[in-house]
């Protein structure tokens, strides 16, 4: 959700029970003035909170002119001081795939697991290597990996200038009803993964400075969203079930939407058996 | 402006009078063809849209000439009158388009050329006679049209076979043009302009004009035309004053595009979708109204009778210092629900539970004590005793031959009667707050025990059928209620010694064994230091009981009863004693207000997470206990009130992936014995051995009997 206003859209995203205290949202109205001012992000977003056994941890990401380039993600225990995460990579996507359970909220935090690992000195043996793994790489790669899977935007909300780069559409009006009930009229907010493997047909109908990126429809398994309209008609809320915490908010006819995720960070794998 | 018309239409006639008439000779001498003749009315009529009309004269042009008068011979001075604008019109376009150099040397065609040319100026003078009678001409339609005109007749020039003009001509043509425009264009009869001082400045004027009407044509496709929408794009520009004009100006575009495309689809849809918009705000407004009515009509006996109706309000307010709860607005609109429910039932105690979330709907259940002895039945009779006497009724009807199936199904395990156990309250759910409250049916054992094994998504809808292994028994309001039940009996807590036991059940307490089950508020709850409830967790206590395996709070032995009805029978008594030992040892939970301290832990998981809900001001925070095994279920105590809180999908956590249950044993076949296995057949000098045997025994019978003997070893075998 947008920071700038944060506090409209809390409102909206509350139907999940999910919120921020009074003094949270106050001290992030402050601090992510301050944050981009220093990073000189053109736009902040929150985006949630990953809750942990001791505390939890707020993220917040930058973004720069380009919508679509690599984020700067933040994180912050108070809600005051933030510190810049490294971008995530595959080899920490590979480590922390071990670790499971939740977060402690203590980015120091080690985990330790043993691991397999083939030591090829004369004869094939294996031998067991703990492996230690920071919680701050899991939290890079869990929101990275959050980020990839669920972050969406309407469509429309943003497009393709002639030049590449990925702008706001400011004369983005919000979905009408219709549109706003249907998965297809929403995109995954990344770059596009899906798109380059459509065929010529499936393409014809795109329109090229508004369909750039993957919609929602195709989303393995199917029915990993559910697609609620709230309040009679006023609110359309989309919960991920494959990370549930993640809502998306969005008032048809309005430009008001945005996500958030308050959760363990925790992937749901026993989705096909809970529908 | 029927007087303006009128004396155009003379000026126009005057000097055409003298000029044409070798036309009109030349013409009516070749009238024959009647077909255009009959095209042009309808044609002139429709002049705006005149497009198509000009581009099927080229063809025609040879004999054109001829053709044109016929459509005017009922007024011979208004069709001759084109003749000298006629050729005039076509040079202005040539020469601002530049190709005065290509047209020069052709004089002899001038005379083919000009019937194009001619209609068009002609329609001019139609419209202004026929608009005279009905309506006052619109000069600057006309224009605009005549200019359209203009631009047909440039663009038949560019072909090659007509070309319009001698080069000598041109500018006192055009002064004739101009000054013919002008006429129609801006004539005043007050004052007659002169033509001369226009003629400058009219050319620039003649192209914008052309311009206007090259913007003006309308797209075949979608109807629009350019000029139209440049001026909506501008309009909506300066409507909304975005911030960088320039660099959405293509958005703009689409959207005012989009704007006339799909208006009717629009308008269509949105009927049908605002109705239900309108509906739901028309079941809220009751809330509120009902507020007010009754408000005022029971105002007193509310106050003084105890008001069952929670403070929601202000446990939302606490929640939200947890950073927990719905929004402000939703959460009173629960609050008038819930009135609304304690109004309407015989209530005397209510409280909002939580809210669980549902993939169509969600549900927000509320948690009522009825007053006592007024609870209203439901009529929802539980399938497992069915099931019991159904199989009974199969042994008693045993056909004695063919033995009977020994399977016996496992003792169903009586529900708990209402105010008891897990069925200690009632739950109410309703989609939205202004909707109707729905009663859970009471829970029963074998639905929780089931609902332990399954984790499936809520629908939102109650009469969806679960669909799972292990089948589950009733639909998703019963599974809904148990995951109700178990949800409150892990995360109902209170602080210590905020509840104690009754007096009077102390004595029942050495009965059961499994700890006293009710408990009432203390009234001597001095308080509790908050600091101390997020230091520790034995200062919270569970207040709700705990759910046994079995699936009940109190345990019931299934076995005695079970032996009663099989005394019957004694070899199947025999059987179950082989499978099961004599008793079942008895499952004990952990009692009534035991701190959750020890509550079990999970894999390095605490069950529970304590905080003080703001760093900064200490003093005046409050204890938030977040559970961990029931994501979701919070609660809040500051020192004196505390509540419970459950806002999640309704499921438990667990670190693992969720594994389906292993599919049952399969059963055994039966062993292999003496009943099974069968001798082999008698061999002859058995039967021999055997029938000297009976010959010995009776000597006299002898046949009769060895006949009888071997039918009776047949039969055996």
């Amino acid at each position: 959700m947008d920071a700038d206003s944060l506090l409209l859209s809390l409102e909206l995203a509350s139907g999940s029970g999910q919120g921020l205290s009074p003094d949270r949202r106050a001290s992030l109205l402050t601090s992510l003035l301050l944050v981009k001012r220093d990073y000189r992000y053109s736009r902040v977003l929150f985006w949630g909170r990953i809750l942990g056994l001791v505390s939890d941890y707020y993220i917040a990401q930058g973004l720069s002119e380009d919508h679509l380039a690599p984020r700067k993600t933040l994180y912050s225990l108070n809600c005051m001081e933030w510190s810049l995460l490294p971008p995530a990579t595959e080899e920490m996507m590979v480590q922390t795939s071990m670790v499971k359970g939740r977060f402690m909220g203590d980015p120091s935090h080690d985990y330790e697991y043993t691991e397999l690992q083939k030591v090829n000195e004369g004869d094939k043996t294996l031998e067991e290597v703990v492996v230690r793994v920071k919680e701050e790489t899991r939290l890079v790669s869990i929101i990275d990996q959050i980020d990839k899977a669920v972050a969406i935007i309407p469509r429309g909300a943003l497009f393709k200038t002639p030049f590449g780069p990925i702008h706001v559409n400011r004369t983005f009006e919000g979905l009408t009803l219709s549109e706003a009930k249907k998965l297809s009229s929403y995109f995954h907010f990344r770059e596009p993964v899906d798109l380059k493997n459509k065929t010529l047909l499936e393409k014809a109908d795109l329109d090229p400075s508004l369909d750039f990126m993957d919609s929602l429809e195709h989303d393995i398994p199917k029915g990993s969203w559910s697609i609620q309209m709230e309040r009679g008609n006023a609110l359309v809320v989309l919960r991920s079930l494959l990370w549930p915490g993640l809502t998306f908010y969005h008032a048809p006819c309005t430009k008001n939407c945005g996500y958030i995720y308050v959760g363990t960070g925790e992937k749901n794998i026993d989705l096909p058996f809970m529908l | 402006m029927e007087g303006s018309t009128a004396p155009k239409q003379e000026r126009e006639h005057q000097p055409s009078g003298g000029r044409g008439e070798p036309w009109e000779e030349m013409t009516a001498a070749s009238s024959q063809d009647p077909q255009p003749g009959s095209s042009e009315p309808p044609a002139s009529e429709q002049r705006p849209h005149a497009g198509p009309q000009p581009r099927s004269c080229p063809p025609r042009s040879p004999q054109c000439r001829g053709s044109t008068p016929v459509g005017g011979l009922p007024e011979p001075g208004a069709s001759c009158a084109p003749s000298p604008p006629q050729q005039p019109p076509s040079t202005p376009p040539l020469a601002l388009s530049g190709q005065d150099p290509a047209v020069p040397g052709r004089t002899d065609k001038t005379t083919s050329a000009t019937p194009d040319a001619r209609r068009p100026p002609r329609d001019r003078l139609r419209q202004p006679s026929g608009g005279a009678e009905s309506a006052p001409p619109e000069p600057g339609r006309s224009k605009g049209a005549a200019l359209q005109q203009f631009q047909q007749t440039d663009s038949q020039q560019r072909e090659p076979k007509d070309v319009s003009c001698n080069n000598s001509q041109p500018s006192a043509r055009r002064a004739d043009t101009l000054q013919e425009g002008d006429a129609n264009a801006s004539y005043d009869p007050d004052e007659p302009e002169p033509a001369e001082p226009e003629a400058a400045p009219s050319v620039l004027e003649i192209a914008i004009r052309n311009a206007k009407a090259y913007l003006l044509r309308s797209s075949s496709e979608s109807g629009l035309n350019l000029y139209d929408h440049l001026s909506n794009m501008l309009t909506k520009i300066f409507d909304e004053r975005p911030e960088n004009a320039v660099d959405i100006i293509e958005n703009i575009s689409r959207d005012v595009k989009m704007v006339h495309f799909s208006k009717k689809l629009d308008t269509l849809h949105n009927e049908n979708e605002m109705l239900s918009t309108y509906e739901i705000a028309e079941k809220q407004k009751t809330l509120f109204l009902q507020g007010n009515l009754e408000g005022a009509d029971q105002e007193l006996e509310d106050e003084i009778a105890e008001n069952p109706l929670p403070n929601v309000m202000e446990s939302a307010f606490y929640f939200e210092q947890a950073g927990v709860g719905l929004g402000t607005d939703e959460t009173y609109r629960i609050f008038l629900a819930l009135k609304q429910l304690t109004d309407t039932h015989p209530i005397q105690r209510c409280r909002f539970w939580g809210k669980i979330l549902g993939l169509e709907m969600n549900y927000i259940v509320a948690e009522v004590e009825f007053r006592e002895g007024e609870e209203e039945e439901v009529e929802e009779e539980d399938v497992s005793e069915e099931r019991g006497d159904g199989e009974s009724e199969g042994e008693e009807g045993g056909e004695g031959e063919s033995p009977r199936p020994s399977y016996k199904a496992p003792q169903p395990i009586p529900k708990e009667e209402s105010r008891t156990g897990a069925n200690k309250y009632v739950y109410f759910v309703c989609n939205e707050p202004g909707r109707a409250w729905v009663r859970l049916p009471s829970v029963t054992p074998a639905q929780i025990v089931t609902a332990r094994k399954i984790k499936k998504f809520f629908t939102g809808r109650l009469d969806t059928p679960i669909i799972s292994y292990p089948p589950f028994p009733g639909n998703e309001s019963n599974y809904l209620r148990a995951q109700i039940a178990r949800i409150s009996a892990g995360t109902h807590v209170s602080p210590l010694g905020f509840y104690q036991f009754g007096e009077e059940e102390g004595e029942e307490e050495e009965e059961s064994e499994g700890g006293r089950e009710s408990f009432e508020e203390n009234p001597d709850f001095e308080g509790i230091q908050v600091v101390d409830l997020v230091e520790s967790l034995s200062n919270w206590v569970h207040h709700a009981q705990h759910i046994l395996p079995q699936g009940r709070c109190n345990w019931f032995n299934p076995i005695p009863k079970s032996e009663e009805e099989e005394e019957e029978d004694e070899e199947k008594a025999e059987e179950e004693k082989e499978e099961e030992p004599d008793y079942i040892e008895q499952e004990v939970g952990p009692p009534l207000l035991t701190p959750i301290s020890e509550d079990l832990e999970m894999q390095n998981t605490p069950p529970w997470t304590t905080r003080l809900s703001s760093n900064l001001i200490p003093q005046y925070a409050i204890a938030v206990l977040r559970s961990n095994l029931w994501p979701g279920a919070y609660a809040f105590c500051n020192g004196k009130k505390f509540e419970n809180l459950y806002i999640g999908w309704g499921h438990k956590y667990s670190p693992d992936s969720y594994t389906p249950p292993a599919p049952p044993p399969v059963c055994e076949e039966y062993p292999s014995g003496p009943e099974v296995t069968e001798m082999d057949d008698p061999s002859v000098e058995e039967e021999q051995a055997f029938r000297a045997a009976q010959a010995a025994v009776l000597p006299a019978e002898e046949n009769e009997g060895t006949d009888e003997d071997e039918e009776e070893e047949e039969d055996r075998d």
